[in-house]
């Protein structure tokens, strides 16, 4: 059954407002407090427990049936590729890539998993113009190729530079990312291919309130390991993946700055503006048109009295 | 074609020869009334069409292989940048840039202004080009074009931004289409098409304005799903939509001055004395829209700028670049144009209008490309991308032409 959250209201108020109604401004405001689906699942990355040794890259490989990497995955030369300034990052041949940051003050190296974070409130999802993306109940963000037209507008939209796209393919070419295994082992309550791999249990599985509270759990016991924040629990309205570091964020290649509000939220100033013009352009106009030619009409009136 | 009138040629411009009532038949109407030894002639002689030629020998092979071997032979390929030069100038450009046809049908059908009349299609073509193009740029750069339809009909994500462009676009193309029946069923000696549509003109000419409004906008909203990614000051989220829309008011009727400037010195042969007796006053008639619009998008650049508190921006290396869009591109053009209407100058207000087109296409390529991801690297296009750019353009350029030589636009049709 088709759950009746906030984003089908979201949906059904702009249908309603193409149709005419003045139907949105007041769903959208109730948005601050989306909850999304209350037993979904998440995963707790630990920053201070990865070694980088790249399992994780290779079950997802192996899990996702992606083609082979260039290097293989035992070959650690790939951590000191920089293109165009930037680490490795997520494409079409790779769901999740590690990187290593070497930080200041910090005697080893750290290392840091990304993939896609399943956004509570996806700005992939909202952006998509053929709604080829789903959040599951299980929490995974999954996407729907069949119905893709390539605009890649998912790619603008995510904050986190995730989303890759199969430009060489001719015929088909896609998005491709994390989708948490869903197919395979999350609509079965099984862990992700990558948290199984990891050898250093940096990554942990389970319902993204649990995971909550251990991250707190473990911030409480060791205030000296860790940073106090949880990456993920909020930012951009709350994100499955979660992250604990024990080095600021911002020095591990994260995003500090994208604040707490889905991405959805900044698109709702123009959203609400869409019924409005809708209503009041055509009896404004005509009124307009009214007026500018009320010489025309008088004179018409005059000439049909006489 | 200028050597042929001096002659004492004179293009078709009514259903019959002038010899009698003999009608024109299709094909002497689409050769203007030369014969085809002729008319090759004449285009041979054209210098603009050897510099076509070489664009279309060197673009169309190109555009061809982007449908075989994909989109990653032509452009970088790049997943930080997913939209490159086929949005950035195919649509983000192209679509402001035709924003005229909203634009004067509002201004004739709905003010009454019927002294703007004889440059009423010139501004519907415009769009309706406009507009037809950016789809076909569109079509270039999705990664499936043939499921366009698939926003439509198949699968429907109405709270995305890109569905209200999708059917504002397809829906108000079809409304310019309509606009444009008189103009061909004149030509085509059809008279049924332009009764019905002068039934519902202003119904149409209404419906333009609200999906123009709308999809001028939402090109605009479509950046607020990238907060972060491009520039803050280029970036405003409650501003987004207002800033694309206001802009795209001056640039719709800039770009009409420098379209019906370029026809009115390369084409003067097609133009009637009506339209060219008028296009000064009606110049500076433009000219005045053109200046209010670019003094409230400035006013609301600036409250933008002010709302957000992103003052110290302006003194960093992308302020000034900032500011250069905003002086080249909106000040200098708004003081060009106040002169130009104080001292009844249609010339300078033509160099305004100019400059001012350049300004909305700076605006919306910074927008688009240069400024977004402004905290990553910049993207340089692939050279086969800026070809198929140039091919598509000139493309639209031909099929300009090849309208306005034959349908009555700038010229009135002869009973």
């Amino acid at each position: 059954m088709k759950k009746h959250n906030r984003r089908s209201l979201l949906k059904g108020g702009l249908v309603g407002g193409l149709l005419g109604a003045v139907g949105l401004s007041k769903k959208a405001h109730a948005a601050g407090s989306f909850e999304g689906y209350k037993d979904r699942y998440g995963m707790l990355v630990d920053l201070t427990r990865c070694v980088g040794c790249r399992s994780c890259e290779a079950a997802c490989n192996k899990e996702q049936q992606l083609p082979a990497p260039d290097k293989p995955f035992d070959d650690f030369s790939v951590f000191d590729e920089i293109k165009l300034g930037q680490k490795r990052r997520t494409t079409e041949k790779a769901y999740t890539v590690v990187n290593k940051y070497e930080v200041e003050g910090h005697d080893r190296p750290v290392y840091r998993k990304i993939q896609c974070n399943h956004c509570n409130e996806p700005a992939c999802l909202t952006s998509c113009f053929v709604n080829a993306y789903t959040k599951t109940p299980e929490g995974a963000v999954i996407y729907n190729s069949k119905v893709c037209v390539g605009c890649r507008t998912c790619m603008i939209a995510c904050p986190f530079y995730i989303p890759a796209y199969s430009y060489s393919s001719v015929i088909n070419p896609v998005v491709k990312k994390c989708i948490m295994c869903y197919d395979t082992r999350l609509k079965y309550g099984r862990p992700p291919a990558c948290a199984e791999a990891c050898p250093r249990e940096t990554l942990t599985f389970g319902k993204r309130e649990d995971l909550i509270y251990i991250a707190r759990q473990r911030i409480k016991l060791n205030p000296e390991k860790y940073v106090d924040h949880l990456y993920g629990e909020r930012e951009v309205g709350g994100t499955s993946w979660m992250y604990l570091s024990g080095v600021p964020f911002e020095e591990v290649g994260f995003d500090t700055h994208l604040g707490t509000e889905p991405i959805i939220n900044y698109v709702k100033d123009f959203l609400t503006i869409v019924p409005m013009v809708l209503t009041i352009w055509p009896a404004l106009f005509t009124g307009f048109h009214l007026l500018a030619t009320r010489k025309d009409a008088k004179k018409k009136e005059e000439k049909s009295n006489v | 074609m200028k050597r042929l009138t001096v002659n004492g040629m004179s293009p078709v411009d009514s259903l019959f020869k002038e010899e009698g009532k003999i009608l024109w038949t299709v094909k002497e109407k689409l050769l203007l009334g030369l014969s085809p030894l002729d008319y090759i002639a004449q285009a041979v002689r054209n210098p603009f069409n050897w510099v076509l030629a070489i664009i279309f020998a060197v673009g169309i092979p190109v555009l061809i292989g982007r449908f075989i071997f994909g989109l990653s032979w032509v452009t970088h390929s790049s997943y930080d940048y997913p939209w490159g030069l086929f949005l950035g100038w195919g649509l983000f450009v192209m679509v402001p840039l035709s924003a005229s046809g909203f634009m004067l049908g509002t201004t004739v059908e709905v003010f009454g202004r019927k002294d703007f009349h004889s440059i009423e299609r010139l501004a519907l073509l415009n769009g309706l080009l406009g507009y037809l193009f950016a789809v076909i740029f569109l079509q270039v750069d999705l990664g499936q074009p043939w499921r366009l339809v698939y926003p439509m009909f198949v699968s429907l994500g109405p709270a995305a931004v890109l569905f209200l462009v999708a059917w504002h676009v397809a829906t108000y193309l079809s409304v310019q289409v309509a606009e444009l029946v008189p103009a061909f069923s004149e030509w085509a000696g059809w008279p049924v098409g332009k009764k019905f549509v002068k039934k519902i003109v202003l119904g149409l000419t209404v419906a333009g304005i609200i999906l123009s409004t709308l999809h001028q906008g939402a090109l605009g909203a479509l950046f607020t799903y990238a907060p972060g990614k491009v520039h803050p000051l280029w970036f405003s989220a409650p501003f987004q939509w207002f800033h694309f829309f206001c802009s795209s008011i001056f640039a719709g009727l800039s770009m009409l001055i420098v379209v019906s400037t370029l026809c009115k010195t390369f084409l003067k042969w097609r133009c009637d004395d009506e339209f060219l007796e008028n296009l000064d006053r009606q110049t500076l008639g433009l000219a005045k829209g053109c200046s209010l619009a670019l003094i409230t998008y400035f006013v609301i650049k600036v409250l933008a700028i002010a709302h957000d508190n992103d003052w110290h921006y302006l003194f960093t290396g992308w302020g000034q670049w900032f500011v250069f869009e905003m002086v080249v591109g909106v000040l200098v053009p708004l003081a060009l144009y106040a002169t130009a209407i104080r001292n009844d100058s249609a010339r300078l207000a033509r160099f305004a209008a100019l400059l001012a087109v350049l300004g909305i296409a700076l605006n919306r390529l910074n927008t688009a490309l240069i400024t977004f991801n402004w905290k990553l690297y910049q993207e340089i296009p692939h050279w086969r991308e800026v070809v198929i750019v140039l091919t598509v353009y000139s493309a639209y350029i031909v099929t300009y032409r090849f309208v306005l030589y034959r349908l009555p636009i700038l010229y009135s049709w002869k009973k």
